[in-house]
């Protein structure tokens, strides 16, 4: 509350890193999602630094628990699940970060487009992503895996493809209200042409609902590279995908449950941070999103 | 009325006919000849040529979908390249299972989510809210391919205890074997949908306690008891059925993950062999049903909201 009169000026305004840390400290689970989330970014970023074996390096006897010389244990192959872990990061904020930002890109510039055009382009976008919200999105990622063969790549274009419709309808929605708003009949009072008002205006103006969007589906995009590597259509083995590492577990004889554990524990952990993230990013940047999921 | 469901079924009809070239479209585009997939890489060309005109795959792709939308129509899914049974009859053998894992995912959300979502509510800021919150936000974040790996890996390694996996039971000729099957499975199904209704209970209950009818029903002196489930649930409950349908129809076709762990011999699992396997006929007709529970149940949660709320109107 700042009181109005004279005094007000003797407020100095906070600076940038002080709303900051004041909005965290309002909002202690997004602190702790953005901590796990930069935590593993640090993981994934300086992987070599943390490991203690290669992706694919032999390290102690095959399928044994945690050791001081195997911290996770090791998996059927004999090598560290601890090691394989790590490196997992790498994949999964790979395909993360690259599928989300592909997809949400493709969604900013269809929504606004539609959102602002209105009429029968918008129609036309519109029909099309209720087509795309029907089909059934995990087979659509398996039928399209199993066409174009598993590879990163192909997993990252799968991945941004299922992104693209539901991001579609939600900027749409937010290009909507924008598009009513005086600064863009200001730019067309002044002569703006429509692609410049989308590209200039529009798509600057719905950028803080889709970075909202973005958070929750980077954990969303982490999960379904995991699910898809587990299913043998995604991240191809040896790689260590973490998806792929928990389906190799399966097959172990004798069985050894931390090959599967210690894995999960990092899926579950990433998109943890990942969604508690999203949800105090949407409570600051975005009240109209809430339950929106 | 009349005029928006009619539009609403048209619209319904457009959007599985464009799902229909999709699917027929994307099995086709590239990755290999089926038949050489499905007869093995050793039959001798002639064979291929010859399963390829029995299959009708040596025609242009518009005659082969024009056959397949015609055969649709008139209710003939053709048969599978894979084991050249008709598709009607593994479909039918399979409807149950996934039926039923349907079911009891539902029942486990519905009784979980819905209370504890209440009670979180009520006593919001405590630590029975902390707990509910946790673990909803921890159901959301958690793999269910893990945690599923996990349910069988734990047992068998611990107690050699495992599921029936080689057998389809029956829940009214073998109901213990049954409960041992689909049990576990519905459970790690229900744990992302329970996560999901519980947060959506709570939110909704916490907006609904504010409203000023529910000032007035505890004003003029109403058993809390009643102000809560009568007046409090009741208006809550919209936004969650809406949310429950969805998961419903999504959980109609099957699920991928959770039947191929478990080995359960449903929908999910079969389309998921019918895409390795590249086997056009299952996984069209799969798709096509997948795709129709969901137009077809969005529609009926558009229509079920004149009756739950009179304010909405469709014109």
């Amino acid at each position: 509350m700042q009181p109005g009169g004279p005094q007000f000026e003797l407020y100095a305004r906070p600076s940038r890193l002080l709303t900051a840390f004041r909005t965290l400290r309002a909002n202690p689970l997004g602190g702790v999602g953005l901590s796990i989330v930069l935590l593993m970014v640090v993981i994934a970023v300086f992987a070599p630094l943390f490991a203690r074996y290669g992706i694919n390096e032999y390290s102690a006897a095959p399928s044994h628990g945690p050791s001081a010389h195997n911290w996770f244990g090791t998996d059927r192959f004999g090598q560290d699940i601890y090691s394989r872990v790590i490196y997992g990061a790498r994949i999964s904020f790979q395909v993360g970060l690259l599928s989300v930002l592909l997809g949400v890109l493709a969604g900013l510039i269809i929504g606004s487009t539609s959102g602002y055009f209105g009429g029968w382009i918008d129609t036309v976008i519109q029909r099309f992503v209720d087509a795309a919200i029907a089909f059934p999105q995990l087979i659509l990622l398996l039928i399209v895996v199993r066409t174009l063969g598993p590879s990163m790549r192909n997993v990252i274009v799968v991945i941004a493809i299922a992104i693209i419709p539901s991001t579609t309808r939600i900027i749409r929605g937010a290009a909507l209200t924008e598009k009513n708003q005086l600064y863009v009949e200001a730019a067309r009072a002044m002569g703006a042409a429509d692609f410049r008002i989308v590209f200039r205006h529009v798509i600057p103006n719905v950028v803080p609902v889709a970075i909202v969007v973005s958070t929750t589906l980077l954990g969303a995009a982490i999960l379904a590279e995991s699910a898809l590597s587990f299913l043998g259509l995604g991240i191809p083995p040896p790689n260590p995908s973490w998806g792929v590492d928990i389906s190799t577990s399966r097959s172990s004889f004798p069985l050894n449950v931390w090959a599967a554990l210690f894995p999960g524990i990092a899926i579950s952990l990433t998109v943890l941070g990942f969604n508690f993230l999203g949800d105090t990013l949407r409570d600051i940047l975005d009240p109209r999103l809430r339950g929106a999921r | 009325m009349t005029h928006y469901v009619v539009r609403r079924i048209a619209l319904a009809a457009l959007i599985l006919w464009a799902v229909s070239i999709a699917v027929f479209l994307l099995l086709r585009v590239a990755g290999g000849d089926p038949v050489v997939i499905q007869q093995g890489f050793n039959a001798s060309p002639e064979r291929i040529a010859q399963v390829h005109k029995e299959l009708h795959l040596d025609e242009p792709y518009y005659q082969q979908y024009a056959r397949w939308v015609q055969s649709m129509l008139t209710g003939d899914l053709g048969h599978s390249g894979v084991s050249g049974r008709a598709v009607i009859d593994e479909f039918t053998a399979r409807v149950p299972v996934s039926f039923q894992l349907m079911v009891m995912t539902v029942a486990w959300t519905v009784l979980l989510g819905i209370p504890f979502g209440v009670i979180s509510a009520l006593r919001r800021n405590s630590p029975p809210d902390y707990i509910v919150r946790v673990f909803a936000v921890l159901g959301l974040s958690v793999p269910a391919f893990w945690v599923a790996t996990l349910v069988l890996m734990i047992p068998a390694q611990r107690w050699g205890y495992a599921p029936p996996l080689n057998e389809t039971t029956n829940i009214f000729s073998q109901p213990w074997a049954n409960i041992r099957q689909m049990g576990p499975p519905s459970l790690v199904l229900a744990l992302g949908s329970t996560a999901s209704i519980m947060r959506l209970t709570r939110s909704q209950m916490l907006e609904v306690l504010r409203s000023d009818y529910v000032r007035t029903a505890r004003a003029k002196g109403l058993n809390e008891r009643v102000v809560v489930i009568r007046h409090a649930l009741r208006n809550s409950l919209v936004p969650v059925v809406t949310i429950l349908g969805l998961q419903v129809s999504g959980l109609l076709g099957g699920s991928v993950i959770v039947e191929s762990i478990f080995n359960l011999r449903g929908l999910g699992q079969y389309i998921f062999a019918a895409i390795l396997q590249k086997d056009f006929a299952v996984a069209q007709s799969l798709v096509m049903f997948t795709a129709a529970a969901a137009v077809l149940s969005t529609l009926a949660i558009d229509l079920l909201y004149v009756v739950l709320d009179p304010r909405i109107r469709y014109s």
